[in-house]
């Protein structure tokens, strides 16, 4: 659905995406993660063929980046960062406008499903200028789907929304990938990314990782087990750190924390280990890393000063 | 979609108070305005008055109207050029108020993302501000009319200042001047970062067309009607010369993400 190859854009002397490649199939919700001033947004434009790349290639539902600009423009939904609503025009108006421009065929009846099922159908008739922030992110939302768009491209849907209107949003995005949409959803929520997305990009300039969110909580910096002990594990530290494939070895107070890339094969040899050392072991487990952890290890691994 | 376009750029354009005084009160004043002016002349038409007049002007006076009648024809001559200029400046507003809202709203991105071609927006854009400032300056031109028949000292003077061709300049000229000066504010304000400034830099554009005004009011450069034609066509070539170049420097990009 959407294949990019060394996109790159550069803004004078400042590079904001450097040669990203990146596939995103049919039908996934892909979460693009990056810190403030990462060049998501910049992405999106690039792919939306708002912009034009200082280099590299994109297709978009087929069409070619630079040759198709307008079939692009006419296959995806945007939902921007900023609502852009017209504020003195009604809701329902609005939408209209962007009927038009689509070329929307069932206008009205498009127009009334989205205002029903985002819960703006009794609003349609008040100026945008009169509603809530989590309302106008709405009827953006609605704006960019008049046109049953195949793919979409979400620039931080839940921003800037209160707890509820953001769940509102969320569920709304789980029920368009139901319809086999393919969203590219960019964010810097990453329980959102962990709720929502089928695969993760974390992404700062340039691209860092892609994986399930699943898969990148347990790696790249390999899986941690804990091992509780009766006594007080600092006198373990060392023999255990000595072993070849443990990667990493702590102690906190009587637990011992390990870092393995395969802890499945390697805990019952830790195991003998600790018990010929004289520890008495009360229970093993996992220690799962929140998505939060290995995103913020990833980025700051990429600039220490941050 | 041009009509639902145009609709849009009203509704939101005409929310804006200063926009719809220049729109309804300026025509309105400057279709009262000449009326009074006249009707105080009236009193004082004689040799004084006549000597004002230049004698290239009086030249073209028909032989069979007195001099009073002369002075009256030159006046009413004089203000129905006026009106072809009004629709110079009101659409500037309207313009340049269409971007700044856009731009105020953030909503020129979504809006690019759509389909639409940069003609079909520029077009939008242009008539929306051309419609209504032409619709204005001839309702004022019809007060102007309607006064300077009423106010004519004879049938002679009626026929002189309503030549058919002060009226094609009129019904014909405002309007292509209009979408001179809107195509000018449009293309300043998609090279100027400030919309602000695209408007007043726009301003300065008419500078030269105002003075083209002035000079043919103080007699310095007489516009017969005889080059009225000429006038109307070299205004159509050049509004389609600037249309053409509006569009080719309407820079997306530049526009999205220079305007924060
Ligand atoms: N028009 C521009 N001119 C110069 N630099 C720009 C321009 N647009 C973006 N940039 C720079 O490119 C980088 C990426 O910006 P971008 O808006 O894509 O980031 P982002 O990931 O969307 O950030 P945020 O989370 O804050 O929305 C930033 O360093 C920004 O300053
Ligand atoms: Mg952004």
């Amino acid at each position: 659905m959407i294949h990019i190859r060394n996109l790159t854009k550069r803004f004078g002397d400042v590079l904001a995406v450097d040669d990203l490649t990146l596939d995103v199939a049919e039908g996934e919700i892909f979460g693009f993660l990056g810190p403030n001033g990462a060049g998501k947004t910049t992405t999106i434009r690039m792919l939306t063929a708002l912009i034009a790349p200082t280099r590299g290639t994109a297709q978009v539902n087929g069409h070619t980046l630079g040759e198709d600009d307008r079939r692009i423009r006419q296959s995806v939904g945007l939902l921007t960062e900023a609502p852009g609503l017209y504020e003195n025009l009604s809701a329902a108006y609005n939408l209209r406008v962007y009927a038009a421009l689509y070329g929307v065929a069932d206008a009205e009846r498009q127009i009334q499903k989205y205002l029903s099922m985002l819960g703006l159908w009794e609003r349609r008739d008040d100026p945008a200028g009169t509603f809530s922030k989590g309302m106008k992110q709405k009827l953006a939302l609605a704006r960019a789907l008049l046109h049953e768009p195949p793919v979409l491209f979400l620039d931080e849907p839940t921003a800037a929304l209160d707890p509820e209107a953001a769940h509102l949003v969320r569920d709304f995005i789980a029920e368009l990938r139901r319809e086999g949409r393919t969203i590219f959803l960019c964010t810097h929520n990453l329980t959102e990314a962990e709720r929502l997305c089928d695969r993760v990009a974390v992404f700062r300039t340039r691209l860092l990782v892609v994986d399930t969110p699943i898969n990148l909580r347990r790696g790249p910096f390999g899986r941690q087990v804990v091992f509780h002990l009766a006594e007080d594990a600092a006198p373990f530290v060392a023999p255990v750190r000595a072993l070849p494939f443990v990667d990493a070895c702590e102690a906190v107070e009587n637990k011992l924390v390990l870092t393995l890339d395969d802890p499945e094969q390697y805990n019952p040899e830790i195991v003998r280990r600790l018990v010929a050392l004289g520890a008495d072991i009360r229970f093993v487990g996992e220690l799962r890393r929140s998505l939060e952890d290995v995103y913020l290890r990833l980025v700051h691994a990429q600039n220490p000063d941050l | 979609m041009l009509k639902i376009l145009i609709y849009k750029e009203w509704a939101e354009v005409f929310k804006n108070r200063l926009v719809l005084f220049t729109v309804i009160f300026l025509p309105l004043l400057l279709g009262i305005l000449p009326l009074v002016m006249l009707g105080t002349m009236g009193n004082v038409t004689g040799e004084s008055s006549l000597n004002d007049i230049p004698p290239s002007a009086l030249a073209m006076c028909p032989p069979a109207l007195s001099a009073g009648e002369c002075v009256q024809v030159y006046l009413l001559s004089q203000f129905v050029l006026m009106f072809m200029l009004i629709p110079l400046v009101i659409p500037v507003s309207i313009a340049a108020y269409s971007i700044v809202g856009e731009k105020r709203v953030r909503s020129l991105e979504p809006l690019l993302a759509t389909p639409i071609t940069t003609w079909e927006l520029i077009l939008a854009k242009a008539l929306a501000a051309v419609i209504p400032a032409v619709v204005a300056s001839w309702a004022a031109f019809l007060l102007f009319a309607i006064g300077g028949v009423a106010m004519a000292a004879s049938p002679a003077v009626v026929r002189a200042f309503l030549h058919p061709m002060w009226l094609l300049a009129v019904v014909v000229g405002g309007p292509l001047l209009a979408l001179l000066s809107v195509s000018l504010a449009l293309m300043v304000s998609s090279r100027v970062n400030d919309p602000r400034v695209a408007e007043q830099l726009a301003g300065v554009v008419a500078v030269p067309l105002l003075a083209l005004l002035f000079g043919q009011m103080s007699g310095f450069l007489v516009l017969n009607r005889n080059l009225v034609l000429v006038f109307l066509l070299v205004l159509a070539l050049l509004d389609a010369v600037m249309l053409y170049f509006t569009v080719r420097v309407f820079d997306r990009e530049n526009i999205l993400t220079r305007w924060r």
